[in-house]
């Protein structure tokens, strides 16, 4: 049986990784290769490496860095943040990620999806959709009853600082049709709080796509992770904090899983 | 030192095979052409994307590989690298190198495709490629086709999804792994490094 996946975030702005919440407040979590090393001798099942100053700045992947990330990983390794064109997929599949992740280029440009996917492949093709809960009802948005009121999913764009108006789940849906292979889902509602994942989301997200979803936002403790994967349906769960100050390694996140019947990889 | 030529015949990553393949102590040479197989000890194909568009490209590489499988040079596939030995896939019309017989088929069920993550794998029987592997043992997978031997007893590991397909082949000198061994963590870097005792038991 297929194992449900723990992955460790690099968000990485200026060479160094950092944390933020909301997306706001950054604050310095270490050095990129260093934390790469650890996760993967701690068992990671992948590694995302995402350059958060690019798409905002318009600057291109920090390709040196990709490289000296992914020369010390033997698991699967997914670059993104400010990735455009194919060619900007070429040169990180070139300095050795296997995935790449495409954000606002996708929303801006949804037909850069089927391109990198029909050129690279779908399973080098991630969607990373940013969204955020909207407390209204609307008739033309995939509406989803919370404790708090009905709402929907807005998507952002620019790290989050730009709001589109686009329902993240019929986005989540127009991926995949275009091409996407995986989607790479973070609540901003839920980012750096360590209060659980967005669940409703990931539920909603499920019953909706085909390819596999991977939760981000909120992991404070191992119970998230568990949640994440029973209530939110989730392939995979990725976090940043939780590992980066070492409160829960991932060790110790997948022997709590093992605990509670869910099948990782040791 | 034991060299094994990479072949780079235009599709896919070779950053993280080249990169475990010298941590597992073989001298890697990446090579576009043809004619340098024939000095390589050991020989690995690798490959992601489309079966059709790969078995073109692979062509002109086709008689070299045949000449030295002929002399017992081991050789890898990994992922497409393995689908291409076959004769035929689902995928497209085009046909595969055709070193073992049988055809890639399509997985087809109640189940999310691509076969995407961590999977675990059953030895059908022993391997000096399996030394210390045991059953259950985790294998990084991503994949919409598998391949189905005409010829049983090259399948040397079984894996479950939605039933179980021939995870690894194996005849005389030729292996193949439907999952990728470069990134998956230490239970590929044995396989890898089992390969290269492998390709260094044979040169003596």
């Amino acid at each position: 049986m297929l194992a449900k996946r723990i992955i460790p975030c690099l968000d990485v702005k200026e060479g160094r990784v950092v944390k933020g919440t909301h997306f706001l407040d950054l604050r310095d979590a270490g050095d990129p290769v260093e934390l790469a090393k650890l996760y993967n001798r701690d068992g990671a099942d992948e590694l995302v490496f995402l350059d958060i100053t690019a798409s905002p700045e318009g600057r291109g992947t920090l390709s040196r860095l990709v490289r000296s990330v992914a020369t010390e990983l033997d698991i699967p390794f997914t670059v993104g943040g400010g990735i455009r064109t194919q060619e900007d997929v070429r040169d990180v599949l070139r300095n050795g990620a296997d995935k790449t992740s495409l954000n606002t280029a996708a929303v801006e440009h949804p037909e850069l999806i089927t391109e990198i996917s029909d050129v690279f492949g779908a399973q080098c093709t991630v969607v990373a959709i940013d969204a955020r809960r909207r407390f209204e009802e609307r008739e033309d948005r995939i509406t989803v009853q919370t404790p708090q009121g009905p709402c929907w999913f807005e998507v952002y764009t620019y790290g989050g600082r730009k709001a589109t108006g686009m329902d993240a789940l019929e986005w989540a849906a127009r991926a995949e049709e275009l091409g996407a292979g995986e989607l790479l889902v973070t609540s901003m509602d839920r980012d750096g709080t360590k209060r659980g994942f967005d669940n409703l989301l990931y539920g909603a997200m499920s019953r909706i796509v085909g390819v596999p979803v991977v939760a981000s936002g909120g992991a404070g403790e191992p119970r998230h992770f568990l949640e994440a994967f029973t209530e939110g349906k989730a392939d995979a769960a990725l976090a940043a904090s939780v590992f980066h100050y070492g409160n829960y390694p991932v060790p110790v996140v997948k022997e709590y899983l093992r605990s509670q019947g869910v099948e990782v990889r040791k | 030192m034991t060299s094994v030529a990479v072949l780079d015949y235009g599709v896919g990553n070779l950053f993280s095979m080249s990169n475990a393949l010298r941590r597992a102590g073989l001298e890697v040479k990446v090579t576009g052409d043809p004619e340098e197989i024939g000095s390589a000890d050991a020989i690995v194909l690798p490959g992601v994307g489309n079966f059709g568009p790969a078995s073109v490209k692979l062509l002109p590489f086709a008689e070299p590989i045949r000449r030295a499988l002929e002399e017992d040079v081991p050789m890898l596939g990994s992922c497409l690298g393995m689908q291409l030995l076959f004769e035929r896939s689902e995928e497209s019309p085009e046909v595969g190198l055709g070193l073992l017989k049988g055809w890639v088929r399509r997985f087809q069920g109640e189940f999310k495709v691509p076969h995407m993550g961590w999977n675990t794998i059953e030895a059908a029987r022993e391997s000096p490629l399996l030394e210390g592997i045991p059953d259950g043992e985790y294998f990084y997978f991503v994949h919409s086709y598998y391949p189905e031997p005409a010829e049983g007893d090259v399948t040397l590991a079984l894996t479950d999804y939605g039933g179980g397909f021939t995870s690894i082949v194996e005849s005389g000198p030729l292996y193949g792994t439907q999952f990728h061994p470069e990134k998956s963590g230490r239970a590929g870097a044995m396989l890898l490094s089992n390969f290269a005792g492998i390709v260094r038991g044979r040169r003596g």
